[in-house]
């Protein structure tokens, strides 16, 4: 099965050749077949891949795969190569069964859409280039898929291109997140240049043989690969593209903008984590950045009408509690919150596109309601995606992750309590603002028509993501609670991580935690069910007003850069626009027209001109001769 | 004499279009196409032949032809390629191909006389890929500029004869100091040694006292730079390369531009070693200046073929950053950018030519919303256009790949700031998707989508820039001994300058 590794990105790409090439001469049915087929292959195959994996893992806990020969140059050989270990595995298996149940979600929901080909055509592009990121054993073959997934963002922001909004806010994605691939390309280079080769192994091999903790130059590349993680990640400052993302369709944005791509920077990271403990400075940076990006991030959320805005600043948030985990040195906390992640943000986002179609395309939460009787399934299983976003203890797979993740951060040497306070207070923001739209959008009276009835391939994916919203977490359970691990037994071989001790703290902490998740469901209650009233009088008070509005636009991030950066350059290229150097040029040509019309004034057949002119040029040449 | 063949082809195809014209108009077009597919079977007939792998060692070519021509003037007919010009001509064969292909339905009056102009240029550009004695370089650099400003003059669009003016001007004005260098560096040869000649193996050696030798690189180097071109010396691009036709437009951007990165390569970097590391540092912050300059203008503009001309002082940047690194990879990735960036921005302006032919305009205020109508040409413009901005999987990332890990040693700073052009460059390119093909439809019509020609010539492209991408092996094998060759004159700077791989 291991052998076959190299067909699981090559099916998606052959799925997205054969559409992109044949695609409108193919009925929706073929081409629904072609796309989802050719992703669900793929799960099956990296089902079975981890299936052989746990049986008999390969030795040293990886299976390498070399393709071809990409690029030679003077001695140095780059190889197009893969490589599955456990952490591959776990991104593999993550994008391959989620990125399937999408795409069967979107057979129906994109039913009626003309570019139904071009649709799945992008999708299985977007597939096979993840797993190209996820699979590459080498910096640069991961670049390649870092950009394809980049492109295909962009292809599916702006999928409905008759809108220059789309348009825009696809652009906007592409140019922000590529603002930090240039700075991880240009970390590639340092790493290359100092170890002469990309192979992410060999890298951290001689990263942490040549480089002694603290090191300027492993603290300068792990922050350049940092930028490209945080336009990735969509987090501080890199975040302002995310929520536009929306423009797109639902599932793109369930599928890129919630569950696989836009936690690439928490991959890479942790892909490189010999790298980012060798600088314990960037890896604060992370943690910091975390803590502040799940916390502004979580306050936007709340003050946002748009359903799907209110589920992108959530993940924006929801990643910013991997990068905590990150930063403190949590390695497979961050990696088992990206997998819970992935199946509850998925979930919501496609009950989420549910309610969008049933609700004639409408966006604003508060213009719905009620759909608790209307949507029944779809209510239960959004009501499990929520539970588990809010960590509801015990029960949910999210409050097993973020658990983990707030115990690491307290327990941990670089983590703190200040740190973990942020935490605290992101779950309880979580759980305000997660309630606050099932409250409005499910309950109270409804407002509109029903327009579009869910099917069973709208309705089969949103069952499963909510079985696995619930039982993803018990992979990994803490001490105190069943001592599963499951998870990180099977990450350990990639990151030799030491278990924390200290029970009592921990039981303490949880209670805590599970106060807090509760606290913010019951103020949602209260706020946006119970007495909405309150809420609105609330809102009424000028200063709240002022907060909401500044919440509401994301802390003005996309003001100030609008400012800093798009308006300068723009006012550049539009006053240079007929460039000024060749006005240089043309001031020559200019020039000599000039002396030339001056110089033909002289030429006037006057006899008396020419007789003046003689006489003074004779007076001058003699006056020189003489003065001389 | 394989390589006489390959020029004087294209000459005798071009009489012959000009000839049949009176008689039948189409013919001159299969003309031009057959004798340009001979020559292309030639090469590669001649391809496996060749020692594999293309290792040259200084002084031994390929293939080679020597026969002296003026004897009293030590002028030589002496051709000869290695793995360097080998590559280039067959860019020049398939761009010259493709460029006939793309007149096919363009080009209306005087057909066979436009054939004769760019079967000639395309001629002269191989005999500049090939000749080995200064004097018949400068025939060739001549040969090639004539015909491309009557092809401006003649078939260029409103503004044609300001445009080609402008061209003639710059280009006659760098290659004059040229003249003058080469008669310079023959008489202090001539001087030192007794033998008067033109001959490029046999000036290699001259002794020449630094300050000699730094005036005669500037000859040669300012002829080279305006032609690449290289911020403050293009303005005449954006004109030439907008006003030209698409065939001359494609063959501008596409060959043109590098024959100066091919001469800064060939004669620069090999006959005044230490005169072109001097200026090194001067080429390298130009470079960064034209890759952004280059870009920020391009986005500015409205006219779309205006936009793809200024791309290309952007993507030239590239090119001049990577010659003047020095190190090996910065070199490998100097001629992948001079491949790539030929097929890309080739295509690039062919699928303008394809718009001005269908809605007669250039302006992108009046387009948009092709993809419902005509999505194989947006499709096409779509994968170019990425394939301009760097994305990887296509040419242009290997060649910006290498040519900034190359550079990134020694140049750190300069290397970060020309890396700002991957995100200008993501600006640009998006802009023309959104302007062109995205947004609403303007105006209601419909436009016709590609032909079977059409499909068939973006098809070829698309799979030559792919394959430029995920195998550029091919490329960067085949020119890696003659670049090795080149750097052996630079040893002291080569060695300081590679600290990567090591």
């Amino acid at each position: 099965m291991n052998d076959l590794l190299f067909l699981m990105p090559a099916l998606p790409f052959a799925g997205f050749v054969i559409l992109a090439l044949t695609g409108r001469r193919l009925s929706k049915m073929t081409v629904a077949l072609v796309g989802t087929g050719s992703v669900g292959i793929s799960a099956l195959l990296a089902v079975g891949a981890a299936i052989e994996f746990i049986v008999r893992p390969p030795q040293n806990h990886a299976f390498p795969q070399t393709l071809w020969s990409w690029i030679q140059v003077s001695g140095y050989s780059q190889t197009v190569s893969f490589m599955l270990d456990p952490l591959s595995l776990v991104m593999v298996l993550v994008v391959t069964v989620v990125g399937f149940l999408i795409h069967l979600y979107s057979t129906e929901f994109m039913l009626e859409d003309e570019g139904y080909s071009r649709f799945f055509a992008y999708m299985n592009l977007f597939v096979g280039s993840m797993l190209t990121l996820v699979l590459a054993d080498n910096l640069l073959l991961l670049y390649l898929g870092w950009e394809g997934v980049g492109l295909c963002s962009y292809l599916l922001i702006g999928f409905w291109y008759r809108d220059p909004v789309n348009g825009r806010a696809a652009r906007k994605a592409f140019v922000v997140t590529r603002t930090g691939d240039t700075a991880m390309a240009l970390g590639l280079f340092l790493l290359f240049t100092n170890f002469g080769t990309f192979n992410i192994q060999a890298l951290m091999e001689a990263a942490s043989k040549q480089w002694p903790a603290g090191s300027g130059t492993a603290a300068f590349a792990a922050a350049l690969l940092l930028g490209g993680a945080l336009g990735k990640s969509a987090q501080l400052p890199l975040q302002v593209w995310l929520p536009d993302a929306m423009a797109g369709p639902t599932p793109v944005s369930a599928l890129i903008h919630a569950a696989t791509m836009v936690t690439a920077g928490v991959y890479l990271i942790a892909r490189t984590h010999v790298l980012f403990e060798l600088a314990p400075m960037v890896q604060s940076a992370v943690a910091i950045i975390g803590a502040a990006t799940l916390l502004v991030a979580g306050f936007s959320a709340i003050a946002q009408r748009d359903i799907k805005r209110v589920l992108a600043y959530s993940t924006i948030s929801q990643i910013g509690y991997m990068f905590l985990a990150l930063g403190v040195g949590a390695w497979s906390a961050a990696m088992f919150h990206f997998m819970t992640h992935a199946f509850f943000k998925a979930l919501l986002f496609l009950g989420a596109g549910v309610v969008i179609l049933a609700q004639h395309e409408e966006h604003d939460m508060f213009k719905m309601g009620g759909l608790r009787k209307k949507l029944p399934a779809v209510f239960w299983t959004f009501l499990i995606g929520a539970a588990s976003l809010s960590a509801l203890p015990l029960v949910t797979a999210g409050f097993y992750s973020k658990d983990l993740i707030l115990w690491k951060t307290w327990s941990s040497a670089s983590g703190g309590s200040l740190l973990w306070a942020a935490g605290l207070l992101g779950a309880f923001i979580t759980s305000i603002y997660t309630f606050r739209m099932v409250f409005v959008t499910f309950f109270g009276e409804s407002k509109m028509e029903l327009s579009h009835r869910p099917g069973a391939r709208m309705l089969v994916p949103l069952a499963i993501l909510a079985f696995l919203s619930i039982a993803g977490g018990f992979v990994e359970t803490p001490g105190t609670i069943g001592n599963i691990t499951l998870f990180s037994n099977f990450l350990r071989p990639v990151f030799n991580e030491q278990t924390a001790e200290g029970a009592g703290t921990e039981l303490l902490l949880q209670v805590t935690a599970s106060i807090v998740s509760l606290a913010g469901i019951f103020a949602a209650y209260y706020f946006f069910l119970r007495k909405p009233q309150t809420a609105g009088n609330l809102v009424q008070r000028a200063p709240i007003a002022a907060i909401q509005r500044f919440w509401f636009m994301g802390f003005g991030f996309d003001w100030l850069y609008e400012r800093l950066f798009i308006n300068p350059f723009l006012w550049i290229a539009r006053i240079n626009k007929n460039d000024f150097i060749d006005s240089g040029y043309t001031g020559i040509a200019a020039l000599n027209r000039g002396l030339h019309a001056v110089l033909s004034k002289t030429q006037t057949g006057n006899i008396r001109w020419y007789a003046m002119g003689i006489a003074l040029g004779a007076v001058l040449f003699l006056g020189i001769v003489l003065l001389l | 004499m394989i390589l006489l063949w390959l020029i004087v082809i294209p000459l005798l195809g071009g009489l012959a279009a000009w000839l049949l014209d009176r008689k039948k108009s189409e013919a001159t077009r299969w003309i031009s196409l057959a004798a340009l597919s001979v020559d292309a079977i030639l090469l590669i007939l001649f391809w496996p032949a060749a020692p594999s792998p293309f290792a040259t060692s200084h002084g031994a070519w390929l293939i080679e032809l020597n026969t002296s021509w003026i004897p009293q003037l030590g002028i030589s007919l002496h051709l000869a390629v290695d793995g360097l010009s080998l590559t280039l001509i067959a860019l020049t064969l398939f761009l010259g191909i493709v460029s006939v292909l793309c007149s096919w339905t363009e080009i209306r009056e005087r057909v066979g006389f436009f054939h004769l102009n760019l079967l000639w240029i395309l001629s002269g550009i191989l005999g500049v890929f090939m000749a080995l004695d200064l004097f018949l370089f400068y025939f060739f650099w001549e040969l090639m500029l004539v015909p491309m400003y009557f092809l401006i003059n003649i078939w260029g669009h409103e503004n044609r004869v300001y445009a080609s003016y402008k061209f003639f001007i710059f280009t006659q004005a760098g290659g004059l100091l040229m003249l003058l260098s080469i008669i310079g560096l023959y008489f202090i040869h001539g001087r030192e040694t007794g033998v008067y000649t033109f001959d490029y193996a046999l000036l290699l050696g001259t002794a020449l006292s630094s300050k000699a030798a730094f005036w005669i690189m500037l000859g040669f180097l300012i002829a080279f730079i305006v032609k690449l071109p290289v911020v403050p010396f293009h303005p005449w691009l954006p004109d030439a390369h907008t006003e030209a036709p698409t065939a001359g437009s494609v063959v501008l951007a596409g060959l043109l531009l590098k024959t100066g990165a091919y001469g800064l390569l060939r004669f620069v970097l090999p006959l005044f070693p230490a005169a072109a590391a001097s200026i090194g540092p001067v080429m390298l912050v130009l470079a960064v200046i034209g890759i952004i300059y280059g870009a920020v203008l391009a986005f500015a503009q409205t006219d779309l073929k205006r936009l793809v001309a200024y791309t290309s002082v952007s993507h030239m940047g590239f090119v001049l950053l990577g010659v003047f690194a020095m190190t090996a990879p910065s070199l490998s990735g100097a001629v992948m950018q001079m491949v790539a960036h030929g097929i890309s921005t080739g295509a690039l302006f062919i699928i303008v030519g394809m718009l001005q032919e269908r809605m007669h305009t250039r302006n992108m205020d009046r387009m948009g919303g092709l993809w419902s109508s005509a999505p194989r040409l947006a499709g096409a413009g779509l994968v170019f256009a990425l394939a301009s901005l760097g994305l990887p999987g296509f040419g242009n990332f290997v060649a910006e790949f290498l040519v900034l890990v190359g550079s990134f040693p020694a140049h750190r700073i300069i290397t970060a700031a020309a890396a700002t052009g991957l995100v200008l460059a993501a600006i640009y390119s998006l802009w023309i998707v959104q302007r062109a093909f995205h947004g609403a439809a303007k105006g209601g019509t419909t436009l016709r989508d590609l032909t079977a020609r059409e499909t068939g010539m973006m098809a070829i492209l698309i799979i030559a820039i792919l394959w430029l991408g995920l195998y550029p092996h091919s490329v960067i094998k085949t020119t890696e001994p003659a670049l090795k060759s080149i750097s052996s004159f630079l040893s002291p700077q080569v060695e300081a300058g590679s600290g990567g791989g090591k």
